[in-house]
């Protein structure tokens, strides 16, 4: 394994005491006046470091606007919600976008910049954290790349690589910063059975690397063995 | 160094980059040209006036224009003569005839100037090298700049031929060239002595002069000269005074204030402006728009809005430059051709290339501010 990862949390079970997330009695709300309409309904859910994930349930259950309101991608409403520890609910924007540095984003579709390379687009990740110069930076993010397997392909463009490929370039600029947490919404939805599976373990040895906690949104029951732990939610209630 | 986004972006897709590139250097030529006609068009309306060899210089009251003076009592130029600081004055005579294209015997008008060659008064490159030329009678002088409806004059003076053909009623020979270039008054100019002029116009008085030229003695100062004469000179009612500088933004004012060319190449201008802004921020949306996915994700991961406004605009400069470079090129091959063409001097400054190029960046930095309004749509929480 190359050198730049965290050596210590390899293989490490999770730590039941070190939550990342806690949510109490978090409510949410779209739209305002009679078109307003509730989404999520009293949910408590705390994650604690390293553990993976999943969350599964129903199209329209309110799974992603759960996902974006950890991650600091929307404002929280009512209830208390702590990522690391800080509160987000009514938190200013300069700290939401605080949080979301600390946080690894990976999306049904890849959403990879097409006028830069695997590496390039890696590489944004990395330069948003201001302690490295530009060499650190690259080395870091060909690093990555290699650990994700594609040392070979740094310099190509994405329409150039394979969805698979794609994804795991995702994965490289979700990781590449060493993030306390990785949101994954619906990582697989664009990938067949065998890349679908092959890019979940990807995610889940080396966030267990880092030792970050993983969260999977999905209805996609092929990846469902890789979850230490299986949540559901319906019509905006955890069950 | 930080990855340049805007430069990759820009740079990805080729035929876009082109068409923004042609839309600019489009819209830039357009300015160039407007800018370069206007101006090229007040510089040949004072080349006459900035070419007299005088310090203070008198026309009629009536008197708009060198294109179309009225000529006053050449009594009122001799008032002054008397005085002590002038060292000389001089009478100029203008008027307009029909020329007779030798080659294809079509006429044309031809702008006429007449002064006694004794003494230059006319500073323009052949004029003082011809004074005795112009003394032979019934021999003139011709602007070698003017429109070629005039016949090939100046290739078969050059190539040692004769050149005789005929002004109003009369006869006359090409005996020299000199160069002034057309203008709106005139598309072709001749120049001889006062005796000759007067023998194409036998029925004008003598005793008319269409522009007073006054020289002063070395040291004295020609505005307070010009307050002292106009005084004099005032009773008459008659006439006007100037000094050089006055005389050329008198023609000047004439051109800008009772023509519509300053009002025409300025809305041409504006126009080029505007079609330049709309290239660019159609160009700058339609990026914004393809990209709002990686533009959400870029803020997903930490990006604030600020970083993806100063993407925008970094590629609204950096179009803006690009974009003026082959303008430039292209104003200076056009300008070049336009004079080659006209007879027009439009010549490629680097005031006026300066003008252009501020003109691009904030005709680009408009277009990036109203582009950026999309990128409010760049919203992660609404896009996944």
């Amino acid at each position: 394994m190359t050198t730049f990862l965290d050596p210590v949390q390899i293989g490490a079970p999770p730590n039941v005491n070190d939550p990342m997330v806690v949510m109490q009695g978090v409510n949410h709300f779209f739209g305002k006046g009679n078109l307003r309409k509730q989404i999520l309904f009293e949910i408590d859910l705390t994650l604690n470091k390293g553990e993976v994930v999943i969350l599964k349930g129903p199209s329209g259950s309110g799974k992603t606007t759960l996902l974006t309101l950890m991650g600091g991608l929307r404002s929280a409403q009512t209830g208390s919600l702590k990522v690391f520890g800080q509160e987000l609910v009514e938190a200013k924007k300069t700290q939401l976008i605080k949080i979301r540095r600390h946080v690894g984003y990976i999306f049904q579709a890849h959403n990879l910049l097409e006028s830069l390379t695997a590496r390039q687009n890696v590489q944004m990740a990395v330069e948003l954290h201001n302690h490295y110069n530009s060499q650190q930076a690259k080395q870091k993010a060909i690093a990555m790349l290699e650990s994700v397997g594609l040392g070979d392909h740094i310099d190509y463009h994405p329409h150039n690589l394979s969805g698979g490929q794609k994804q795991r370039v995702a994965i490289a600029r979700a990781l590449v910063s060493h993030p306390k947490m990785i949101l994954a919404d619906e990582p697989t939805a664009a990938l067949d059975s065998k890349s679908g599976h092959d890019v979940v373990e990807l995610m889940r040895t080396l966030a267990r690397e880092q030792g970050s906690t993983i969260l999977i949104v999905t209805h996609d029951n092929r990846i469902l063995d890789v979850a230490d732990r299986i949540i559901e939610l319906e019509d905006g209630r955890l069950c | 160094m930080k990855i340049p986004l805007a430069w990759h972006q820009l740079f990805h897709e080729k035929m876009r980059l082109l068409a923004a590139i042609a839309g600019i250097a489009f819209a830039d030529v357009l300015i160039f040209m407007q800018l370069g006609f206007k101006n090229a068009l007040f510089d040949s309306a004072i080349s006459i006036p900035k070419s007299l060899q005088g310090d203070i210089f008198i026309l009629s009251n009536q008197t708009d224009t060198f294109v179309n003076p009225t000529p006053f009592a050449a009594r009122r130029l001799y008032q002054i003569m008397g005085k002590e600081d002038v060292e000389k004055i001089s009478s100029l005579y203008i008027d307009v005839s029909l020329w007779k294209n030798p080659e294809t015997r079509d006429t044309r008008q031809v702008y006429v100037m007449g002064f006694n060659p004794v003494f230059n008064v006319v500073d323009l490159e052949g004029v003082s090298d011809n004074l005795d030329i112009i003394k032979r009678p019934d021999v003139f002088i011709f602007d070698r700049k003017s429109r070629p409806e005039f016949g090939p004059i100046t290739d078969w003076f050059l190539e040692g031929k004769t050149v005789k053909t005929e002004v109003g009623n009369r006869k006359i020979e090409i005996g020299g060239l000199f160069s002034l270039g057309s203008s709106f008054g005139a598309d072709g100019t001749i120049i001889s002595s006062d005796l000759n002029f007067f023998r194409l116009y036998p029925n004008r008085s003598k005793g008319l002069i269409d522009v007073g030229i006054i020289q002063l003695k070395p040291g004295v100062d020609a505005n307070q000269m010009a307050t002292l004469i106009r005084e004099e000179l005032a009773a008459g009612g008659d006439v006007q005074v100037f000094t050089k500088e006055e005389l050329i933004n008198y023609e000047l004012n004439y051109w800008q204030t009772s023509t519509n060319i300053g009002f025409i190449f300025g809305l041409g201008t504006a126009m080029g402006f505007v079609v330049g802004t709309v290239i660019v921020y159609q160009i700058l949306y339609t990026d914004v728009s393809d990209h709002l996915p990686e533009y959400a994700t870029l803020k997903a991961i930490g990006y604030g809005d600020n970083y993806l406004l100063g993407v925008v605009f970094q590629e609204a400069l950096l179009l803006a430059l690009i974009g003026f470079l082959p303008s430039f090129g292209l104003g200076i091959i056009l300008y070049s051709n336009t004079t080659k063409a006209t007879g027009l001097a439009l010549i490629m400054t680097a005031g006026r290339a300066l003008t252009v190029l501020t003109m691009t960046v904030v005709m680009c930095c408009i277009s990036g501010a109203i582009a950026v309004g999309r990128l409010r749509a760049a919203d992660p929480a609404d896009i996944f």
